[in-house]
């Protein structure tokens, strides 16, 4: 591991110190895992709201008059007919029909689209974008540095947004709205990883400290916490949401995912990878993401165990990504199985350590909101 | 700062040793169950079991990651705290008392002597 001075620093690193989160690496970033403990964060967001510092993750400007023909060869959902001020959940592939990075990708003006990228794939986006870039009348601009991001998410959000925002328009869901705030741009998105209802908030790095601060103020009362990166991961592995590098990888495709519907295969333009999604469409993975819960109790199940078949000898898949549901107190997890296994409610076998358990398969997502 | 009583024993990879006679009580130290965080299962050994020094003896899971557990002498297992399968968070709440986590019967017991000290392991933590 490299030490931690010599790691990225977000705008909000000392912040975090300050406040005794504990820092640790992440995608070559100086994170807070966590600060007074991840279930119990967890448990702030699906019952009240925390606040994330995501200003590792990626942020790009794509502008021109081709950029929306552009940005549709090179990612899987419907760019041309994404509306202003709105935004989707989108794809970017290789050659293969594998992912490469999964990203929110939103239109601020008729020729003018945000997107929030992943922190560890960040220069691969770039450099992949570029290199098919030539052909069109297009701008790339990486903002990443300048820009910090804080996601305030869950069931007291819009509640804590009235608090920040009194005489403001609340974005729907999936939209994005854009306001001066203390003398510079915000930008306010209505989405999130977690599964819960909530808010991203992107700023000037420099900014981003004070309305920190001022954000956890106006919600202490409502059981409100700050919140680090290990939370973010259990709350979105019960909504079921894919973690690229784990459950998403450069031989994993949107279909064998399971994110077909984040895949226009009819849309104007051909996209990179579109040729493998028609393939696998027409003849049906090979290979699906499922999720599961396991049924007794035990260790949690972990990425990369294999999975079997009850009493089965060769494995039919493997954990993608695992661990323990603070909300369903028990097992849980993604994993990539054989297409014939891959039924809801079939029984499966995980091993951990050379001993099985049972587990189940089960529908996404694994946590909803009621 | 974490807790680092003085009159128990420790090793490198952060287990804590009480030793009584010839028995010795492993769990893992403050320090160690404040980086792992939330403990969310403990695979105890087996009664009975031998261990060698630095043998895998049991396993602590938190909500991140798993975590190898070693015996920090040689013997064999003659007790495993059970309440632990109940409730693992006690490795968290309480680390040097109800966070036990076995018992080995030392085959020999000078071979504690190679253990650390208290002011040897808060150095170790620096």
């Amino acid at each position: 591991m490299p030490s931690l001075d010599s790691l990225k620093k977000t705008p909000l690193a000392e912040v975090h110190e300050e406040m005794g989160a504990r820092m640790v690496e992440f995608s070559g970033w100086l994170m807070p895992v966590q600060y007074e403990g991840i279930i119990k964060e967890h448990h702030a967001v699906r019952q009240n709201a925390g606040l994330f510092d995501i200003s590792h993750m990626g942020n790009f400007i794509v502008s021109g008059n081709q950029a929306a023909e552009f940005l549709d060869t090179m990612l899987t959902n419907h760019v041309g007919k994404l509306e202003i001020n709105s935004g989707h959940y989108t794809l970017m592939l290789n050659e293969r029909g594998g992912v490469i990075d999964d990203l929110l990708l939103y239109r601020i003006s008729e020729a003018t689209f945000y997107l929030v990228v992943n922190a560890a794939k960040k220069d691969e986006d770039l450099s992949w974008l570029k290199k098919h870039a030539k052909d069109f009348k297009v701008t790339l601009n990486d903002v990443s540095e300048e820009t910090a991001g804080l996601a305030l998410q869950g069931p007291r959000s819009e509640e804590i947004f009235r608090r920040l925002f009194p005489h403001k328009e609340m974005p729907f869901r999936n939209k994005i709205e854009f306001w001066k705030w203390s003398g510079s741009e915000m930008a306010v998105a209505r989405t999130g990883y977690t599964g819960e209802d909530g808010f991203e908030f992107f700023m000037p790095g420099e900014k981003a400290a004070t309305f920190w601060n001022l954000v956890l103020e106006k919600c202490q009362d409502l059981g409100c916490k700050p919140c680090g990166l290990g939370a973010r991961d259990t709350l979105r592995l019960e909504a079921c949401l894919p973690l690229n590098g784990s459950d998403l990888a450069p031989g994993i495709s949107p279909i064998e995912a399971g994110l077909k519907m984040f895949v226009k295969l009819n849309k104007e333009q051909s996209f990179v990878g579109r040729a493998v999604l028609e393939e696998q469409l027409s003849q049906g993975p090979s290979r699906r993401l499922m999720a599961f819960a396991v049924k007794q109790t035990g260790a949690p199940p972990r990425s990369h165990y294999l999975v079997y078949a009850p009493k089965g000898k060769e494995p039919i898949g493997e954990v993608t990504s695992g661990g323990v549901s603070p909300m369903l107190e028990k097992g849980i997890g993604l994993a990539l199985i054989y297409a014939q296994y891959a039924k809801v409610n079939t029984d499966i076998e995980i091993e951990i350590r050379g001993k099985r358990i049972l587990a189940k398969l089960e529908n996404k997502p694994l946590y909803k909101r009621s | 700062m974490s807790q680092i009583p003085e009159n128990l024993k420790y090793t490198e990879t952060h287990e804590w040793v009480k030793i009584e006679n010839d028995i010795a009580i492993i769990g893992i130290t403050d320090h160690a169950q404040e980086e792992l965080s939330d403990v969310v299962y403990v695979e105890l050994p087996e009664k009975g079991a031998l261990t060698e020094e630095q043998s895998t003896a049991a396993v602590v899971e938190s909500v991140k990651a798993a975590s190898d557990i070693y015996a920090p002498l040689k013997g064999e297992i003659i007790e495993v705290n059970e309440s632990l399968a109940d409730d693992p968070s006690l490795v968290n709440s309480s680390p040097y008392e109800n966070g036990w986590i076995f018992k080995i019967k030392i085959d020999d017991a000078s071979a504690a002597k190679r253990l650390k000290s208290s002011q040897e392991y808060e150095e170790h933590l620096g």
